[in-house]
Parts: C-alpha cells; sequence; structure tokens
C-alpha cells in the first residue's frame, strides 16, 4: 500500500490519541475519563487495523476482538459504579 | 490486487483515521460529558467499521472475514449500550447540567414516579 496513506494515518491517529489523553488527564469527572479512553481503545483498533492493512496479514484480529471486548466491559463497569460527585469536586473544575 | 480495492482501500483507511481524529478534536473542544459523547461515538462505530472493511478487502481468507464480520457486529452492539449506561450513570449522579437540555422527558417522568425508560 501507499506509503503516503500510511504516514497520513499514523500522523492523524498520533494527534487524536494524544488529544484524547489531554482530555483523560484533565477529567473533570470519572465518566469524562472514561468516555476519553473509550477513544483511545477506538483509536488503536483502527491503528491495528491499518497496521493490518498495509502489511497484508491477519495476525492482529484476535488482538481487535480482545480490545473491543475490554473497552466495552471498562466503560460499562466504570459507569455502573459512578458515584455522586462531592462539592469539592465540583469546584476544582 | 483488484483495482476496487486498490482506491476503496486507501479511502477508507484515511476515512476512519480522520473520523478519529475529528471525534478527539471534539472531546477536547466540547463543552459538557454529553457533548462529548455525541462526538466519540463516530470513531467508535463509523471508523472502525470503515478500517474493518479496508482490512477485509486486503485479506482473502474466509475465516479472517468472518472475524471481522463479527468484530463489526460487536461494535455495533456494544457501543451503543456503553454510551446509553455512560449517559444515565451521568443522568443519575448529577453531572448532566438541566439548563443545557432544551427539553427533559426523564426529569418528568422521575418526578411523576413512574417506572422511567432510561
Amino acid at each position: 500500500m501507499n506509503p503516503v496513506v500510511v504516514a497520513l494515518c499514523v500522523g492523524m491517529l498520533s494527534v487524536a490519541a494524544l488529544c484524547a489523553l489531554i482530555r483523560v488527564a484533565k477529567g473533570p469527572t470519572m465518566l469524562d475519563r472514561v468516555v476519553a479512553l473509550d477513544v483511545v481503545v477506538a483509536t488503536v483498533v483502527i491503528g491495528l487495523c491499518v497496521e493490518a492493512a498495509a502489511n497484508r496479514h491477519a495476525t492482529t484480529l484476535p488482538v481487535i476482538v480482545v480490545l473491543a471486548l475490554v473497552g466495552f466491559v471498562g466503560s460499562v463497569s466504570v459507569a455502573r459504579y459512578a458515584a455522586k460527585e462531592s462539592d469539592e469536586e465540583r469546584g476544582k473544575r | 490486487m483488484n483495482p476496487v480495492a486498490e482506491v476503496v482501500v486507501p479511502v477508507a483507511l484515511l476515512l476512519g483515521c480522520l473520523l478519529t481524529l475529528l471525534a478527539a478534536v471534539g472531546l477536547l473542544r466540547l463543552s459538557d460529558l454529553l457533548a462529548r459523547m455525541h462526538t466519540t461515538a463516530k470513531p467508535q462505530v463509523l471508523g472502525v467499521l470503515l478500517s474493518l472493511v479496508a482490512v477485509g478487502l486486503q485479506l482473502h481468507r474466509a475465516t479472517d472475514v468472518a472475524m471481522i464480520v463479527a468484530i463489526g457486529a460487536f461494535q455495533l452492539l456494544t457501543v451503543p449500550v456503553a454510551a446509553h449506561v455512560v449517559g444515565r450513570a451521568a443522568y443519575r449522579t448529577g453531572q448532566v447540567d438541566p439548563s443545557v437540555l432544551a427539553h427533559d422527558d426523564l426529569a418528568d417522568d422521575l418526578a411523576r414516579g413512574e417506572r422511567p425508560a432510561g
């Protein structure tokens, strides 16, 4: 595959992952971080797809399955135990 | 490689990456949790599906393609469920600002003491 396409994809994904990680760091709430981490997982999945398409192999497909599953279970379980924010946490926003 | 795949594969990959980039920028710039959830659903469904289509066109074995179809179906099932659960948790723990909502059906239901749908 055209190396320019691969380079463009890698560049866009890197910037996207960086933006999502900044949101993970900033918060402000736990649920914001969960949503941002979902985007990080999606970025990694798409990156693995780019790699598999560029090199024409299927070895990373099971990894993609596991990542999709862990992303889902992770966000659901964190959301399940999301607690009410205390007033002082709100004040930090 | 067949000529259709030669065009479709790079286009699908680039679109998938572009959607991810747009979602990440939206994640940084949008103001509250519900708006951010709105922007993050795009790479998780359409972006992943587009890049899976690209991989599927590159691989020719039936087992690989079957796995890719399974991943796509799994994404379509789980992403809305996860978004729903996160939105529900946000509403129930008071992290959604009611003033940004045009109309709040759930609050009406809760006030009437009915069993809410969400």
